[in-house]
């Protein structure tokens, strides 16, 4: 089964420390070397996006930044055998910046993508 | 954290067991003995964690237990060692707990490379193989394994015991092969792999037209082998192979149950995410030179880049085919061939190739022939003989469901007389 990791976090005056980055690209490649990591990426902030919406019958336009408190900083799709398999690497994310990054305060989304486990004929 | 504990403990096993016991396995150079401390490791872990929480670090708390438990069991033998080399006069030096310690965490790559060659040794069967690759490098348990080769938990059980006995029957270090030696060992662990795959993928018996599970895994253990030997062509090319037939898996079976074949199936079903990451692996493969897996790749990416079924390049999967042919003439690769070429405009010729089959010891009793004939006759507006061959599959089958397709298609020979449209065009 298929997961979609989204981290959230304030946007941060300062960079993040490099040991910290390393940890994560070390993370990142044991996760695709054992086979469960299948994409991610990086997004900029808000500002240089958009959001259109639709509301009372019209479409909208707003650019970026966007008010919310906290960014969606990156995603990844991890393929997994069960929920918690992929709340363990989401954990184990979260973990090397509690480590490398004191003070720093985000959370990750872990949302499971539709898959055909979940349609009983398919998935017998 | 509000999830259960052995829910956790089950997931964090998955991620860590494989390399738990490459690891274990070079310290104790015996995979059984390896697994029995893993699986003491595991049941330490079953007694702890429900009661006082899941440790801040799962994993590395699974290996600093193991390694306690590995240590204990060297010391004894060391122990043991000692007292008779006392007696031969010979002291031998004990081995410093940090050492071990770090030893443990170095070459966790090697190790597993170690772990997947032994598992796929030239000394046990087949089927042991594929069961110990399940169990050793898929964390797999028994009632698992046993679900995935449609066979009783007993025979499970015993193929595994008997599997780890052979190879220390048979002296078999935990090693790597020579490197003259690799190339050739190489091609047992992926026909394992392979194997997995399609035991997952089209399941021989039972009514179950596929197990996804399984398929997932063999994909998973090649995703592992092109992290370990990213520089080996023909890993990329059955990676690039599996990851692309899976991307199929959400069409091939029909709300109601019933298998959907490739002309029939729902493309925007299938998984594109796989179909990329399947592209890139060929490519990857071709670069570094190819191979059998990697032309059956190829043909596999032939489907994958239709939109539509008519719009597959039935020539060009009917000259990989030729190519493959020529390198593995297996009769199941000629029967391929004799669809492709089929497609490809020459229903004729495609039936010569399937003719030139019909002797073959090992296609005796195998559906496809009939069917695949049945088809090309079908083509060439021959419906009665079509018919004739479609029952004749149908009967042959073990697969429910396949069985119910055959006998459709051979319903359906007698009204459609006219040829496919990859003939039309």
């Amino acid at each position: 089964m298929r997961y979609l990791t989204l981290l959230r976090a304030k946007q941060s005056t300062t960079p993040p420390p490099p040991e910290l980055m390393a940890a994560i690209m070390a993370l990142g490649e044991e996760a695709t070397k054992a086979g469960a990591l299948l994409d991610t990426s990086g997004l900029a902030p808000s500002a240089s996006g958009a959001r259109v919406s639709l509301a009372g019958g019209e479409l909208m336009l707003t650019d970026g930044p966007f008010a919310e408190s906290k960014e969606v900083i990156s995603y990844a799709i991890y393929e997994v055998r069960s929920k918690e398999e992929a709340v363990e690497w989401a954990s184990r994310f979260l973990r090397v910046h509690q480590d490398l990054w004191p003070g720093w305060e985000g959370e990750v989304d872990v949302l499971k993508l539709f898959g055909p486990e979940d349609f009983p004929a398919a998935g017998a | 954290m509000n999830s259960d504990a052995k829910a956790v403990l089950e997931a964090v096993w998955r991620i860590e067991s494989a390399r738990l016991v490459a690891s274990l396995a070079r310290l104790v150079q015996d995979v059984g003995v390896a697994e029995e401390i893993a699986q003491d490791t595991l049941v330490i872990a079953l007694e702890q964690w429900p009661r006082d929480g899941v440790p801040r670090e799962p994993g590395p708390w699974l290996r600093a237990t193991a390694k306690h438990r590995a240590i204990d069991l060297i010391r004894r033998r060391t122990n043991y060692a000692s007292k008779l080399a006392v007696l031969a006069h010979d002291a031998i030096p004990r081995e410093d707990d940090d050492e071990l310690i770090d030893s443990l965490d170095d070459h966790i790559g090697d190790d597993l490379l170690r772990l997947i060659f032994t598992a796929a040794h030239p000394v046990l069967s087949v089927e042991a193989r594929a069961a110990l690759t399940l169990r050793l490098l898929g964390g797999l348990s028994t009632p698992e394994i046993a679900r995935a080769f449609l066979i009783s938990e007993a025979t499970a059980a015993q193929r595994i015991v008997r599997a780890k006995r052979t190879l220390a029957e048979a002296g078999v270090r935990f090693s790597m092969p020579a490197p003259a030696e690799i190339g050739e060992r190489l091609g047992t662990v992926l026909g394992v792999v392979y194997l997995i795959f399609n035991e997952g993928y089209a399941a021989t018996g039972g009514t179950d037209w596929a197990q996804p599970a399984l398929c997932r895994e063999a994909i998973r253990l090649g995703r592992v082998l092109a992290g370990l030997l990213p520089d080996e062509p023909e890993v990329h090319g059955l990676l690039a192979l599996m990851e692309l037939q899976a991307s199929r898996l959400p069409a091939r079976i029909a709300a109601d149950g019933r298998p959907v074949l490739l002309d029939d199936q729902d493309r925007r079903l299938w998984d594109r995410l796989l179909i990329r990451r399947g592209l890139a692996a060929l490519e990857r493969a071709e670069e570094l030179g190819g191979g059998l897996y990697s032309l059956q790749a190829a043909i596999a990416a032939c489907h994958a880049r239709a939109h539509t079924a008519a719009d597959t390049d039935w020539a060009r999967i009917a000259a990989l085919y030729e190519v493959l042919a020529y390198l593995l003439p297996s009769p199941v690769v000629r029967l391929n061939q004799a669809v492709a070429v089929g497609r490809a405009g020459d229903p004729a010729r495609g039936l010569r190739i399937a003719d030139g089959l019909g002797a073959e010891r090992s296609l005796r009793d195998y559906p496809q022939l009939p069917a695949v004939r049945g088809e090309l006759l079908a083509q060439l507006g021959r419906a009665a003989e079509a018919r004739t061959e479609f029952g004749r599959a149908a009967s042959l089958t073990r697969n429910e469901a396949e069985r119910e397709l055959f006998r459709a298609r051979a319903e359906s020979a007698v009204v459609h007389v006219d040829p496919g449209p990859a003939v039309a065009q």
